[in-house]
C-alpha cells in the first residue's frame, strides 16, 4: 500500500469491505454467556449493591450515595432536539457482569474464551501483539493497549507491563479505585462535577467501570491506548466512567470504540469521561461510537447520552478530540474543553452520520478562560433517510480570556428530501480582543458528481461513500491511521441503502 | 462498434425535445467528429449514451457491439467500455485524484470480473501517463478538478481515458480552453490510444482540433438531427463559411 492511496478519501479496500458486509449493521450479534445481573431498578441498595460488586472503599460508597440523593431531584433535560419515549429508569438493570468475571482472572490467559472470542469476532484483540490486523505499520511496529469493557466490567487490559515499565497507569477504573485511591481522589469528579447534568449526576451514582490513565511528568506515553466497550446484556444499562490525567509534558494518545447487539427495546448508555491536563500536556482523544443505531423503523437502538469534558488547566496544555459517530438511534454528546491554562489549547473534530430513524445532537463547548487561548472546531454533519442531525455548539471568552482565537467550520450534507439538518452556535465574547470566526455551510450531495463517478465505473453506492468520504476528509485525517480506515468504511456502512 | 438508431430525447422534467432522431453508425477504429451550433444536443447525445438522469428517450436505440446501452446503468455502461470526457468536468471534494482513479479502474475490472490491478501497478501506470500529459504529480494528490484550471480539468479527463482503456471514446469539447501546447499534448494522448479496435466521437467548434486528431468521417448537427456527414473537408468547410449554407441546403 502507498502512501497516496491511503492518505485520501475511501480507498479500494473500503469499497471490497462494505461490498463483503452486505448487510446492515455488522456488530449486531450476541454473545450467549452465563451473567449475574443486580436486581431491576433504581435504589439506594442498588448503589450500594454496585459499589459491593467492585469491593469499594466508604468513600467512593459515599461519594455515589450523594450522587444519587441528588439524581434524585433532577429533572430529564429536554431542550436537544431529539424526541424519544421517556426512559423507565425502574425498568432496566444496572449492573451486568458474566458470572466468569465474578473472580477477577489473574491474566488475560485465565479470561473466559468465550469474552475472548468475542472481542477476537469484533476485531479487538486482546493478545499482545503488534496490532489490528489488516493494517500495515509504516514506522515499524505500532502497539495499541486495549482495555475491554463487556457490560458492567472490565475484561482484561493489555500491555500493563510494559507501560508500567514507563510509568504509564492503565488499568480499570474498579481497579484504580483500589490501587490508586489518591489520584481518583484528587481528580475524580473535578471536571465534570457531580451536579453537572442529569446523566452525568445519574453515571456518578452508578457508574460500573471503565478506564484509568496517568501519565506521568514528561513521559510520552509508548503506544496508543484504547478501551473498547461492548454492550451484551438485554435491558442493560451500560455507566462508564473514564479519568485521564497528563501530567505536566506528557503526551498520549487514546482511542474509544462501542458496539452493542441488534435488540427490539433501545437500551441507555450514558457515560462521563474526564481529562486533565497540567502544564504542557497533550491528550489526542479519539471515539468511533458505533452503537447499534436501531432498525428502519426506529425500533430498538442504544440512547448515547455522553457528558465529555477537558479541562486544560495547565500552561500551553492542548486537546483534540475527534468523533465519530455513526452509531446509536439518539445521540446527546458535547465533549468539550475547559481552556483554563494560559496559550492552551482546543480542537474538535467531528463526524455525525444519522440514517433512517437515527437523531443525533451533538457539538462542543469551548470555554475560553485563560489569555491567549486557541480553539478550533471542525464538525461534519450528514443526514439520510428520515434522520435528524443537529449541531450545538457553544463559544465562550470570558473577560480574563485577553488575545483569544475560535475558528469554527461547521458543514451539513444531506442525503435525500426527508432528512434534517440543524446548526445551532451559541458565541459569548465578554472581552473585545478575542475573535471568534464561525462558517456553516449546508449542501446535498450532487447529482452531478455522482454521474460522474459512475460514468466512470463506480457503483451507485460506492459513489455516495466516496463523495461522503471526502466531505468529511479533514475530520478523517485527524484520526489515528487504523482508525481512519475503520471509519472510512464504517461512513460507508451506515449509509448504505440511503440512495436509490 | 456504436450503432445510434434514430434516436428521440426529450427532458423528463419539462416537455422540451432536443434530440430528434439521431442516426450514426460508428465503425471500429475509426475516428468520428460532430460539429454543430450551440444548443444542437451535442452534449445532451453524449449524456444519454452515458446514462445521466433526466433525460426521457422516446424513441428509437444505441447499441455498444450488440449490447442495448439504454438498458443499463452508467457504471455497467463504463465498464463495458464507454467513455465520456466531459465538457465540464465536475469537482469532487475532499477526494483525491489518485484515489478516485484507482476507485474507478478497481470498479470496472470488478464489474468485468478480471483480477484487480496491484497498487504497485497502477502507480506506475498512472505516473507515466501522467508524465505524457504533463500533469504535475501534486494534481494527482490533490481533490478531483478541484481548483484545476479548465485546461488542466481537461488533461486530467483524458489521464482518465488512458487509465481506463475503453473501446468507444467520446470527447466533448475537450478543446476548449486549452491552449496551443495542451491541445498538442492532448492530441497525442488520444492518437496514442487509436487504433484498429478503439473508436473516437470527437465534438468540436473547430478545425484546429481535428489538425492534430484527424476524423475519418464529420457529421454536422442541427436542432437534434444529424444534417450532413462527409469527410475531413467539411470540418473544414465550416471552418471557413460557418453552418449558414450547410442549414439551408438541409432546410
Ligand atoms: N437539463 C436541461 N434543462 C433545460 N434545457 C436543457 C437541459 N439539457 C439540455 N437542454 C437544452 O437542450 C439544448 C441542447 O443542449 P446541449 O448541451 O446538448 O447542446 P450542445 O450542442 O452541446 O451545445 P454547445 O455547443 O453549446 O455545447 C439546449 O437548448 C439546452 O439549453
Ligand atoms: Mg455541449
Amino acid at each position: 500500500m502507498n502512501d497516496v492511496h491511503v492518505k485520501d478519501g475511501v480507498d479500494s479496500e473500503t469499497v471490497e469491505a462494505v461490498k463483503a458486509l452486505s448487510g446492515t449493521y455488522k456488530y449486531g450479534w450476541n454473545t450467549e454467556i452465563e451473567m449475574e445481573y443486580a436486581p431491576k431498578g433504581l435504589s439506594e441498595d442498588i448503589v450500594r449493591l454496585i459499589s459491593e460488586k467492585n469491593n469499594e472503599p466508604e468513600w467512593m460508597l459515599d461519594w455515589r450515595l450523594q450522587a444519587y440523593k441528588r439524581w434524585l431531584e433532577l429533572k430529564e433535560p429536554n431542550w436537544a432536539m431529539v424526541d424519544y419515549p421517556s426512559i423507565d429508569f425502574q425498568d432496566q438493570y444496572y449492573y451486568a457482569r458474566p458470572k466468569s468475571m465474578v473472580e477477577k482472572p489473574k491474566s488475560l490467559d485465565d479470561v473466559d474464551p468465550k469474552l475472548l472470542e468475542t472481542y477476537k469476532k469484533l476485531g479487538i484483540p486482546l493478545k499482545e501483539q503488534a496490532l489490528l490486523a489488516g493494517v500495515e505499520a509504516p514506522d515499524g511496529e505500532r502497539k495499541v493497549a486495549v482495555d475491554a469493557v463487556f457490560d458492567s466490567v472490565s475484561v482484561g487490559t493489555t500491555f500493563q507491563a510494559e507501560l508500567k515499565k514507563a510509568g504509564v497507569i492503565f488499568c480499570s477504573f474498579s481497579e484504580a479505585v483500589k490501587d490508586y485511591p489518591e489520584l481518583v481522589k484528587k481528580y475524580l469528579g473535578t471536571v465534570v462535577p457531580v451536579s453537572d447534568n442529569y446523566y452525568a449526576t445519574l453515571n456518578s451514582a452508578v457508574f460500573s467501570d471503565g478506564s484509568f490513565i496517568y501519565i506521568p511528568k514528561g513521559v510520552r506515553c509508548p503506544m496508543e491506548l484504547s478501551t473498547y466497550f461492548r454492550i451484551n446484556a438485554e435491558n442493560t444499562g451500560q455507566f462508564e466512567r473514564t479519568l485521564i490525567i497528563a501530567d505536566e509534558g506528557s503526551y498520549v494518545s487514546y482511542l474509544e470504540g462501542c458496539t452493542a447487539p441488534k435488540r427490539d427495546v433501545a437500551q441507555l448508555h450514558a457515560a462521563v469521561v474526564e481529562l486533565v491536563l497540567l502544564d504542557d500536556a497533550e491528550i489526542k482523544y479519539s471515539t468511533v461510537q458505533n452503537w447499534y443505531p436501531g432498525d428502519e423503523s426506529g425500533k430498538g437502538g442504544i440512547y448515547n447520552f455522553v457528558t465529555k469534558r477537558a479541562d486544560c488547566r495547565g500552561d500551553r496544555s492542548k486537546v483534540m478530540w475527534t468523533q465519530v459517530e455513526t452509531g446509536s438511534a439518539v445521540t446527546w454528546k458535547y465533549p468539550s474543553c475547559v481552556l483554563r491554562g494560559n496559550d492552551s489549547q482546543g480542537e474538535f473534530y467531528s463526524i455525525a452520520i444519522a440514517n433512517n430513524m437515527q437523531q443525533a445532537d451533538t457539538g462542543t463547548k469551548m470555554v475560553h478562560l485563560g489569555k491567549n487561548t486557541k480553539s478550533r472546531i471542525v464538525s461534519k454533519g450528514i443526514s439520510a433517510g428520515k434522520a435528524q442531525n443537529t449541531y450545538r455548539g457553544l463559544v465562550s471568552m470570558h473577560p480574563k480570556a485577553k488575545n483569544s482565537r475560535n475558528f469554527t467550520q461547521c458543514d451539513s450534507l444531506l442525503i435525500g428530501d426527508k432528512c434534517g439538518a440543524h446548526t445551532v452556535p451559541y458565541i459569548e465574547v465578554k472581552n473585545n480582543s478575542s475573535r471568534v470566526e464561525h462558517e456553516a455551510t449546508t449542501s446535498k450531495v450532487d447529482d452531478d458528481q455522482l454521474f460522474y463517478c459512475r460514468s466512470r465505473g463506480m457503483g451507485e453506492e460506492d459513489a455516495v461513500a466516496l463523495v461522503v468520504n471526502g466531505f468529511c476528509k479533514e475530520v478523517l485525517q485527524a484520526l489515528p491511521m487504523e482508525f481512519a480506515m475503520e471509519a472510512q468504511q464504517l461512513v460507508a456502512i451506515s449509509l448504505e441503502g440511503s440512495v436509490g | 462498434m456504436l450503432e445510434i438508431k434514430n434516436l428521440h430525447v426529450q427532458l423528463e422534467e419539462e416537455d422540451k425535445k432536443i434530440l430528434k432522431g439521431v442516426n450514426l453508425s460508428l465503425e471500429a477504429g475509426k475516428v468520428h467528429a460532430i460539429m454543430g451550433p450551440n444548443g444542437s444536443g451535442k452534449s445532451t447525445l453524449s449524456y444519454v449514451l452515458s446514462g445521466k438522469k433526466g433525460y426521457e428517450v422516446t424513441a428509437g436505440s444505441a447499441h455498444l457491439e450488440g449490447n442495448d446501452l439504454l438498458a443499463m446503468a452508467p457504471e455497467e455502461r463504463a465498464a463495458a467500455g464507454l467513455f465520456l470526457a466531459f465538457q465540464y468536468p465536475v469537482e469532487i471534494p475532499g477526494v483525491g485524484n489518485m484515489t478516485f482513479l484507482r476507485s474507478a479502474v478497481n470498479s470496472q475490472q470488478k464489474l468485468r470480473g478480471e483480477p484487480e490491478m496491484t497498487a504497485g501497478d497502477f502507480l506506475k501506470a498512472v505516473r507515466a501517463k501522467a508524465q505524457n500529459l504533463k500533469i504535475e504529480p501534486d494534481m494527482l494528490k490533490r481533490p478531483v478538478n478541484v481548483g484545476f484550471s479548465g485546461g488542466e480539468k481537461k488533461r486530467n479527463e483524458i489521464l482518465q481515458m488512458a487509465m481506463l482503456q475503453p473501446k468507444m471514446c467520446i470527447l466533448d469539447e475537450t478543446d476548449s480552453g486549452l491552449d496551443v501546447d495542451a491541445m498538442k499534448l492532448v492530441s497525442q494522448g488520444v492518437n496514442a490510444l487509436r487504433d484498429n479496435k478503439r473508436t473516437f466521437l470527437v465534438i468540436t467548434h473547430y478545425q484546429r482540433l481535428l489538425d492534430h486528431i484527424k476524423p475519418d468521417i464529420v457529421h454536422i448537427m442541427a436542432a437534434g438531427k444529424i444534417i450532413t456527414s462527409g469527410g475531413p473537408e467539411l470540418a473544414l468547410e465550416v471552418e471557413k463559411n460557418g453552418y449558414a449554407d450547410l442549414l439551408e441546403e438541409t432546410a
